[in-house]
């Protein structure tokens, strides 16, 4: 596949979407860029699918615009949109070989035969998969139907491509192996690409930028690392890995309407007598290279994750302990 | 699930039945059809001389044109409305699902005559089209005749088979196609039709089938040319011993065995199977202003072509006199009285043998379901098997084997075992047994065996479980299935008009197929129609009912 003469920016603003009274989308607003590989991730339900089914067509706004390369997409009916989605089951045609469920979108577009054959073959080869060309789809295993899936898709050299839970459906094993070979091949393409996942290390291994989802909203939109160093609030800094979240009768101060929020391995066990958060261990869990403590301040429970060393003493349930925190690992988060 | 005496009683006892009464004649059709006349040993003769005899060879090809055109005008009828049905917001669609009850209802031997009628070089509507357009259609010439009768009483078999393959189909299926440019009825040619073509062939096949083996339609409509109605002349004019009639039943279970075979070899690899993974229903579209009353007027005009025997049967019902004109001359009650009168036997009659019939399918059935289902007899999916053979053996073909078979057998007052009423209702009963079982299967299936186990553990014998237990929870289902072999029993004929023997042994169809022959029999086999048509609809409402009951009774014990 030659590289798209130019990438497509995606501009989504002021969105709203109901399904009677489900409001499934709640002002929508973002921006993704040329070439980006872009995820919306977020858990079920919060409307990322929903979004890409805009995007597709699939679903109509009732305020609120989609522009694609600076023009308005609403008067386009799917067929007319030129942006390739994989689907979550694949929905490849059961009653086509591998080759003619390529051919479909390409033939659709009336192109002279040797142009369909030509760029057929240059798709199923660039997903690795030209031997199969004239197997069935039920004749393939579950990560090859998602190549023939990305294949079909990317035939028509869309000006997006986008990505509905591609991985779902593939064992742990896949799962790694394929998103890094989408990776790549969104690299080589340089195309513009959404990503819908549940999944926060899927979206954190292979996209540029994350726009976290939850109930109809963009919580926060920013790089994996942003995200995680910087979440906007507690559903984001719970949702990208895991954290602590006290609120004010911990001991330590905190500004009204704020939460204390921190990672577990950002924080470190001392002595009661020298820490404002201190408390009786409830929990050890030894996880080889961390041993991870549960400590029980006032109502709260937190998870502190140490490195393990042979050799060095570890506490045991029912130490009193302190909590050692740096100042610059505090996060202070609208409750 | 052990085996004890009484389980290996019932089940040689039900397959004497299947022997006795499905097995013995229909092969002693085939038999007779490959032996000489004079009693010799097996041979080829008789169907060298079938495929000698242009009439025979002539009926044969007028048979499958009929059929194969029936299909094509039923799949006409069918595609539209299952696309508009599947695929749109339409408010008529409702009124489109339920034209799926209605050749249930009305076999089309019934409306032939009131077709005639309405369709006919001299019917209602030619005579408008005449006077208003000055010219006629041949709806009913001849063979034509038969295939508009047939499409209109039997393309809901493709309608309700098309249309749930359709709805089952994954929405992502299509959004894929969309999404790669598709729209449109090209997208319903190149991805959905295919992917529905499983439920079009069984609906299709079904179809090509039971006009094949159709004999009283063609005839009432004077179409004598064809297979089925060739078998039942010969046997009726000729007798029972001309080889000719066999050849041409065995032909018939040839063509319906081929039929389904095929299907079955078209299907293979086909049943995608594709039950909405990605979840959510199908996104219906709104049809434009423009689109709607285009799709009300297709609708329409088909409900006026489904609708048009029940119309002109009821009309016929009541005419004094209706012949060259659009509607009848007058109107009387007299056909009623009449039918509730003297021929009040035929009504009589029907009820005890639907009723007799019905009441053996569903205790065979049952039985069947129960020994494949909860017993580890040996060769109990014979059983199965056998009984589902009558689905293959024509009406008219399974009368000509009890004729053949027990005429010879006499009672010991001398009168011969065939030609009693009982006979006429054993066959009935095997014709519908395949449904019975169905719906005996449906119903036990949905006992969990733990029910059963928790009863023979707390100390009740197989034979007292099934009797507490097992047929208390299946009486909905086997209600059903009663009522729905009550009611198809009802209107069968092809089997029953070989086999009655006397006016006073003769159910309703029979009746009213006699009365139908002459012009002024026609008002009270319109009359006798219309009470069958009710005594059907009736009983599927009833079956309903039963079903509905039965769920929502589990549906507060569990």
């Amino acid at each position: 596949m030659s590289k798209p003469a130019r990438a497509v920016g995606i501009e989504i603003t002021g969105v709203n979407l109901s399904y009677g009274a489900t409001h499934v989308l709640k002002d929508v607003a973002l921006s993704i860029r040329p070439g980006e590989f872009f995820a919306f991730l977020g858990p079920s339900g919060c409307g990322k699918t929903t979004l890409l089914r805009l995007i597709a067509g699939f679903a109509q706004a009732q305020t609120g615009k989609v522009l694609l390369d600076g023009h308005d997409v609403a008067p386009l009916p799917p067929w007319k949109r030129d942006v390739g989605m994989v689907f979550q089951s694949y929905a490849l045609w059961p009653h086509m070989t591998v080759a003619k469920n390529v051919a479909f979108g390409l033939e659709e577009r009336r192109l002279p035969r040797a142009e369909i054959e030509r760029r057929v073959a240059q798709a199923l080869e660039l997903v690795g998969l030209s031997a199969f060309a004239e197997r069935r789809p039920a004749q393939l295993s579950g990560g090859q139907q998602q190549r023939v899936a990305v294949a079909r898709t990317i035939a028509i050299e869309p000006k997006v491509l986008l990505l509905d839970e591609p991985l779902s459906n593939l064992d742990a094993k896949m799962r790694v192996s394929v998103r890094r070979e989408l990776r790549s091949l969104q690299q080589r393409l340089g195309l513009t690409t959404i990503f819908v996942t549940h999944d926060q290390e899927e979206a954190n291994t292979i996209c540029d930028r994350i726009a976290v989802m939850d109930a109809g909203t963009v919580q926060q939109v920013g790089t994996p690392m942003e995200l995680y160093e910087n979440p906007a609030n507690l559903f984001v800094a719970n949702f990208l890995g895991s954290a602590n979240i006290l609120d004010e009768r911990c001991g330590v101060p905190i500004p009204a309407g704020k939460r204390l929020v921190f990672r577990p391995q950002h924080a470190s066990l001392s002595v009661p007598e020298s820490a404002s958060l201190h408390g009786p261990v409830t929990h050890r869990e030894f996880l080889g290279a961390t041993v991870r403590y549960a400590v029980r301040i006032g109502d709260s429970e937190v998870l502190i994750e140490t490195p393990f060393q042979s050799g060095s003493e570890l506490r045991s349930v029912g130490d009193h302990v302190g909590v050692d925190l740096p100042p610059q690992r505090m996060l202070f988060l609208p409750a | 699930m052990q085996r004890s005496p009484g389980q290996i009683a019932l089940a040689l006892a039900i397959a004497l039945f299947l022997g006795v009464f499905l097995i013995v004649p229909v092969a002693t059709v085939v038999y007779v059809a490959f032996t000489e006349k004079s009693g010799g040993g097996v041979t080829l003769v008789n169907f060298l001389d079938f495929g000698r005899t242009d009439l025979f060879v002539r009926s044969f090809w007028n048979s499958v044109y009929v059929s194969a055109m029936t299909v094509v005008w039923a799949s006409v009828l069918a595609l539209p409305l299952a696309y508009l049905t599947t695929r749109f917001e339409f408010r008529g669609a409702m009124l489109v699902q339920t034209l799926g009850f209605l050749p249930l209802i009305m076999p089309p031997f019934v409306g032939a005559v009131a077709m005639q009628l309405l369709f006919g070089r001299n019917g209602s509507v030619n005579l408008l089209l005449d006077e208003w357009f000055d010219f006629k259609i041949g709806f009913m010439e001849g063979l034509n005749g038969v295939i508009f009768l047939q499409a209109i009483h039997y393309f809901p078999f493709i309608l309700v088979n098309l249309s749930a393959a359709l709805r089952n189909i994954d929405r992502s299926m299509e959004e894929a196609a969309q999404n790669l440019g598709s729209h449109g009825l090209r997208l319903f040619r190149r991805i959905a039709l295919p992917l529905a073509l499983p439920g079009y062939i069984a609906g299709a096949s079904l179809v090509f089938v039971k006009v094949f083996d159709d004999v009283a339609t063609p005839l009432l409509l004077n179409v004598k040319e064809m297979l089925a109605p060739q078998a039942y002349l010969r046997i009726t004019s000729i007798g029972i011993d001309d080889p000719m009639g066999y050849v041409i039943s065995v032909v018939l279970i040839l063509v319906a065995v081929a039929t389904m075979w095929a299907t079955a070899l078209v299907m293979k690899g086909k049943d995608y199977a594709t039950t909405q993974r990605g979840g959510g229903g199908l996104a219906r579209r709104q049809l434009k202003p423009r689109e709607q009353v285009l799709a009300y007027a297709v609708v329409i005009l088909i409900l006026a072509l489904v609708l048009a025997p029940h119309v002109g049967l009821v009309l016929l019902s009541f005419a004094t006199v209706w012949s060259y004109s659009p509607l009848p001359d007058g109107y009387t009650l007299a056909h009623y009285t009449r039918v509730l009168g003297d021929s009040s036997v035929y009504i009589k009659n029907t009820l005890l043998y639907s009723g007799l019939a019905a009441t053996i399918d569903v205790v065979i059935g049952g039985a069947i379901a129960y020994l494949v289902l909860r017993t580890r007899l040996p060769g109990r999916q014979w059983l199965d098997w056998a009984a589902s053979t009558a689905l293959a053996v024509p009406g008219v073909v399974l009368g000509i084997g009890y004729l053949r078979a027990f005429y010879g057998v006499s009672l010991p007052d001398g009168t011969p075992l065939a030609a009693l009423w009982i006979v006429i209702v054993l066959a009935i009963a095997i014709r519908r047994l395949p449904y019975a079982l169905r719906a005996a299967y449906a119903a036990l299936q949905q006992i969990s065996v733990s029910l059963e186990e928790a009863a023979e553990n707390l100390g009740a014998t197989k034979a007292r479980t099934v009797r507490r237990v097992v047929i208390p929870l299946m009486t909905g289902g086997l209600l059903a299935g009663f009522v729905t072999s009550f009611a198809t029993a009802a209107v069968e004929l092809s089997a029953v008009l070989i086999l009655v023997q006397s006016n006073s042994d003769a159910p309703l169809a029979y009746g009213l197929y006699v009365l139908m022959q002459t012009p002024a029999g026609r008002g009270a086999g319109a009359a006798l129609g219309v009470i069958a048509v009710l005594i059907v609809a009736i009983c599927m409402w009833l079956s309903q009912l039963a079903v509905d009951r039965s769920q929502r009774a589990r549906g507060l014990d569990i």
